[in-house]
């Protein structure tokens, strides 16, 4: 009860000296704010590096086909050669098939969730009028289409049938559809389109329409506004009349997994059993996850630095609010020696100034809670804004840990500081007190 | 004279001395004997510098004697620890200042709870009593006024309803008129008597006024830290 008269007290307090309590407080919340801000930008800069990079692959293992490096006279070309498959001469016995991909993913199914098959068979042209309409022809396996985690409008995406038969199908994007068949997303569906690939044409029926996201990173780096239209894999191969043969794959491995290891255990299980034999080529397995963990390390250092600077920001704060309070203290005095002589205890007057510089820290802590939100936001903002949409959005999230803790820390700050005036007016000789002009 | 029962104020051989042992050691009260019963109307006059202060201190258990033996209502005060002379202050007396001592970022009320609010009474009781004590003393219309906005008459009866708030044995008033002019004065005055004759409380006055000492039953005279004369008052107000 005495408590809730405290705080009451202690608030009117702070009305009554609103220049110097703020003043007072300024070191809290230049603390407490700056920490808030950083918190929730380093969340924010965090998960939109996370969900860019998982768009590039944080949880998958890419396992291509590249050229011996201890081949002699070939050291200068060492490098992985899928990236671009006419430079280089890598011949069908040197690629992978299905069979070798199921069976290394069988061999480590403990690790591995899935394995995404793609197979990229060039820029095809779609004619509309005297338009030319550009989309990137991509055969996927169901697994990879599910890894392109395209956003359906209408219709659906391949059944097994579609895959095992090589059905002459297709998921377009909205904006392909908008172009080209000029009808409403449903009524897309069944149409036939005809695509203009190196010279030839190719049919394929529309099953389903996606939306078509430019604020992804993969559209970004492209850097060409063909968007993707997807077909089975096997259709993919008979289109262009090849054998199904992969230069690369990517394995999709379970979250926690020791991706480094793993990495490793496949390219020496690979090697060793399908490539001991080839002279030229071997297969080598690489993985964005370990860049992913160097981007959080830099960013956890980061925060950690400027809440050292926070941390210190709070304790100047803190030596400010002992010092207030020692010369509140002074001014009353006589206060205090009245409400002695009314029958307060030493703790009870103790226990009225620790409240007041609860109160003074905790509501420094909460202005700058709310000061920190703004900046975190307003920072976000200008980040998304500078990054352009291409580096995908980056969503501000109300850090409510960070908040909680800020009280509670800004709280001790004032328990702390608070003690020894509060300890030093409460042992003041009533007398002396009441006697103090 | 007074023999019917034991004296609620009881102090025998009361020294007072500062800087002990050291060589400006000062001795301001040289062994004083007082006796005040239940319900009397004491003043206790004296100059400045008789030692009236050090002496209400003590009497107001704000301080402890040198040597001596206080009894206030039976305690012995010389043994009670800090915790204890609060509870004693709150419980048994109400001070009243001549600079009254109101709080003042606090309303009048708050201030009049502030004694009930030490003894851990409840929010709904202390807001009763303290309006009733405010109507007593004729502040009630102005109770939620902050005491910068009350005259120096209104802030001392204001005082007096805060003394009363724990229904005290002893109101303990040292010059409570002091700062005030004549006739504000009176009312204070009349406050007391008012106090002392229709609630039977114990009331002790502090004043350098003869005028004023005259007005109660018994008046003790203090000189240079002893008593060195005792005799009756009027026990009313002199007009």
């Amino acid at each position: 009860m005495l408590f809730f008269e405290n705080i009451f007290l202690a608030l009117n307090g702070l009305r009554a000296n609103k220049i110097r309590s703020l003043l007072t407080m300024l070191g809290i919340i230049i603390g407490i704010a700056s920490v808030i801000a950083i918190t929730s930008v380093g969340n924010a800069l965090t998960s939109s590096t996370m969900s860019s990079m998982s768009d590039l692959g944080a949880t998958q293992i890419t396992l291509g086909v590249q050229q011996r490096s201890d081949e002699k006279g070939n050291e200068d070309t060492e490098g992985l050669v899928f990236m671009d498959n006419r430079s280089r001469n890598v011949k069908e016995e040197d690629m992978m098939d299905e069979d070798m991909v199921r069976d290394i993913f069988d061999t480590f199914s403990d690790r591995l969730k899935e394995y995404r098959l793609t197979n990229s068979i060039g820029e095809g042209i779609i004619k509309s009028g005297s338009k030319d309409v550009k989309v990137n022809i991509t055969g996927n396996n169901n697994e990879a289409m599910e890894g392109a985690d395209v956003k359906m409008l209408s219709g659906r995406l391949f059944t097994v049938k579609d895959q095992e038969e090589g059905k002459k199908v297709a998921v377009l994007s909205d904006k392909v559809v908008d172009e080209v068949l000029k009808t409403g997303y449903e009524d897309a569906l069944g149409k036939e389109i005809t695509v203009i690939l190196n010279g030839e044409f190719h049919h394929f029926t529309v099953v389903g329409v996606y939306e078509f996201d430019d604020t992804r990173l993969s559209y970004a780096l492209s850097g060409s506004d063909a968007t993707e239209m997807y077909i089975p894999i096997r259709t993919s191969f008979m289109e262009v009349h090849k054998k199904e043969l992969y230069q690369s794959i990517v394995l999709e491995f379970t979250p926690g997994t020791d991706s480094d290891a793993l990495l490793g255990e496949i390219q020496d299980y690979a090697n060793d059993r399908y490539y001991r034999n080839n002279r030229n080529f071997n297969v080598k397995a690489f993985s964005n996850a370990s860049l992913l963990q160097e981007l959080e390390k830099s960013l956890q250092a980061m925060s950690l630095g400027i809440s050292v600077v926070a941390a210190i920001s709070l304790l100047v704060g803190g030596i400010g609010v002992m010092n207030i309070m020692l010369v509140s203290i002074q001014e009353r005095t006589k206060e205090i020696g009245t409400r002695k002589a009314l029958g307060a205890t030493n703790s009870s007057i103790r226990m009225q100034f620790i409240v007041e510089a609860i109160v003074l820290c905790t509501v420094g802590g909460l202005i700058g809670v709310i000061v920190g939100v703004g900046m975190g936001y307003l920072a976000t903002v200008i980040m998304s804004n500078m990054s352009g949409g291409g580096g995908g959005a980056i969503d501000f999230d109300i850090p409510y840990n960070g908040i909680i803790v800020a009280l509670i820390f800004s709280a001790s700050v004032g328990i702390f500081f608070g003690y020894y005036p509060a300890n030093k007016a409460a042992k003041m000789n009533p007398i002396d007190a009441l006697r103090y002009e | 004279m007074q023999s019917r029962e034991d004296p609620i104020i009881d102090a025998h051989g009361i020294y007072k001395r500062y800087y002990i042992g050291q060589p400006n050691e000062l001795e301001i009260l040289h062994g004083i004997d007082i006796q005040i019963y239940p319900g009397e109307f004491v003043a206790i006059v004296g100059a400045s510098g008789s030692g009236k202060s050090t002496l209400m201190n003590i009497l107001g258990v704000l301080d402890k004697p040198t040597e001596g033996e206080y009894y206030l209502d039976g305690i012995d005060v010389g043994q009670s620890d800090d915790t204890e002379l609060s509870t004693i202050r709150n419980q048994k007396i109400g001070f009243v200042f001549q600079t009254y001592n109101l709080i003042s970022r606090q309303s009048a009320i708050k201030n009049v709870e502030l004694p009930m609010l030490y003894a851990g009474m409840g929010r709904g009781a202390r807001v009763r009593r303290a309006k009733e004590l405010m109507e007593m003393v004729g502040m009630g219309e102005r109770m939620h006024h902050n005491p910068d906005e009350l005259s120096g008459g209104q802030k001392q009866r204001v005082a007096i309803a805060r003394a009363m708030g724990n229904d005290p044995a002893i109101i303990l008033a040292d010059e409570p008129t002091g700062a005030l002019d004549t006739k504000t004065g009176r009312l204070v005055m009349d406050l007391f008597h008012e106090l002392n004759e229709k609630h039977g409380k114990t009331v002790v006055l502090i004043t350098h006024s003869p005028e004023l000492a005259e007005e109660s039953q018994r008046i003790l005279t203090l000189s240079d830290g002893l008593i060195v004369g005792e005799r009756e008052g009027k026990g009313h107000a002199v007009l």
